[in-house]
């Protein structure tokens, strides 16, 4: 299939990719890894008139702690991320997130900006970047500013940047000790969207009450989702194992997921029920270990 | 809509063309080369039959416009054997019987190219993974696991046998 027809650009800097989407507007699109939009152009479902490659941008791809966050470039490949000393240690959960998106050649090539500026729930890390409550830098024209992450998913591959802002760094702050994360996405084959993804990060004090926890739930609602009503019932209080069942029946009933050929509606809501308790309980584990 | 003069250097030698930007790298590979051991299957993305390098890095061809390969290098199957001898990979699927119809095979193994590089004593469930963007229909993958183990053997003795050649004094 061949995409439609279209002019390109590839800037060297930072400053030149945003002038050219301030002048193209709506009309332009931001090429990254390129793993979801060229499939889309070679569909035909998406047709921009003008692509702006932003691969060759300087000073975008790092994985590095500062200032009590996880920093992360936009332009990081998915390989790099999967390969990377300090996630396999620290992070596990970024390291299971990684390894369950698509196949060794898309991740050579997909960015960790590009699978959430592209606004898809199907993307995974989008929910594990609600539980990690990461915040996101946008630089736009004249300023680079913070988007919580609970401000950047706002419908069907739509996102909170404007068209002449690009997505430059993630921050996810460093939980305490006591934390532990945990990612699975049940799926037909290896490589597919999700039928149903969840994520959890959940921090225990020295007698296992939980301080703080996140849950993101991928393809499972038009845009990820954060499992509210499941993070209220266990914040504040011990571990239980009835509590992980009525957390995990809570986020069964709180998505919103589409029946199609990875399941039915009800078929979803019963995976998100038994991936969130078995994220809950491997999350419990490396916060007791932590 | 203009088109746009590219150079890339495809199995160590510099092609120029002026093309399209909508033109994949697998078209230009197959169409302006002439280089058709590089296979379109699914055009989706899914099955890896037109996985190449660039700058050493499997890729799927089908999913890269070939102006994003401007002043890039790129290694396709043709580009494997050496001065004539076949690269252990390319023996390894003869040996081993690991292809019927081919058409997965040049995908196969320039993802294992990658696989091997990165992971020289790779095990089984380690190989089954990293071939995990190759789909193939003909042989259920054991005959594929096994060459690329084959080859896996092969790259290791070639790299024990140069480290053991003495240094000149």
């Amino acid at each position: 299939m061949i995409p439609q027809s279209f002019d390109y650009d590839a800037p060297s800097t930072l400053d030149d990719a945003i002038a050219l989407l301030q002048r193209y507007g709506d009309d332009a699109k931001i090429l990254s890894g390129g793993q979801s939009l060229i499939p889309m152009m070679k569909l035909r479902l998406a047709t921009p008139e003008r692509i702006i490659d932003i691969n060759g941008l300087p000073g975008l791809s790092y994985i590095k702690e500062e200032g009590g966050y996880l920093k992360i470039g936009g332009l990081t490949r998915e390989s790099d991320l999967e390969h990377s000393k300090l996630i396999q240690r620290k992070y596990p959960i970024f390291k299971e997130v990684t390894k369950l998106i698509a196949n060794p050649q898309v991740r050579n090539r997909s960015t960790i900006g590009g699978n959430l500026a592209h606004g898809d729930a199907a993307n995974d890390h989008p929910a594990v970047m609600i539980a990690m409550n990461a915040q996101l830098l946008a630089t736009g024209p004249k300023e680079t500013r913070i988007i919580p992450i609970d401000d950047f998913f706002q419908g069907f591959f739509t996102t909170a940047l404007s068209s002449d802002e690009i997505l430059t760094e993630i921050q996810i702050p460093v939980p305490p000790a006591g934390w532990g994360g945990a990612y699975h996405k049940l799926e037909r084959k290896v490589g597919d969207y999700a039928t149903a993804g969840v994520a959890v990060q959940i921090v225990l004090d020295a007698n296992d009450v939980c301080q703080d926890i996140g849950i993101g739930l991928t393809n499972v609602n038009v845009v990820p989702l954060r499992a509210r009503r499941s993070e209220d019932v266990l914040r504040g209080q011990k571990v239980t194992a009835a509590g992980i069942i009525e957390a995990a029946q809570f986020a069964a009933e709180d998505c919103n997921p589409a029946e199609d050929l990875r399941g039915s509606e009800a078929y979803k809501r019963a995976m998100v029920n038994v991936l969130t308790k078995r994220m809950l309980q491997r999350a419990i584990e490396r916060a007791k270990a932590n | 809509m203009s088109n746009k003069p590219i150079t890339i250097n495809v199995n160590g030698t510099s092609h120029s063309a002026e093309v399209e930007p909508r033109l994949l790298l697998v078209h230009f590979l197959r169409e302006v080369l002439n280089l058709t051991a590089t296979h379109i299957g699914c055009d989706t993305s899914n099955c890896g039959a037109c996985t190449v390098l660039l700058n050493g890095k499997s890729i799927k061809s089908c999913t890269l416009f070939a102006v994003q390969a401007n002043r890039q290098e790129v290694t396709t199957l043709e580009g494997l054997a050496q001065n004539g001898e076949l690269h252990p990979l390319q023996e390894g699927f003869r040996e081993e019987h690991g292809l019927q119809c081919g058409f997965c095979t040049p995908g196969m193994i320039m993802r294992s190219v990658e696989l091997l590089t990165d992971n020289p004593n790779p095990t089984e469930e380690e190989i089954r993974w990293g071939i995990s963007g190759n789909l193939c229909r003909c042989t259920g993958y054991n005959n594929i696991v096994k060459a690329i183990q084959y080859a896996a053997v092969k790259l290791r003795e070639a790299e024990a046998t140069t480290e053991d050649v003495p240094m000149e004094a």
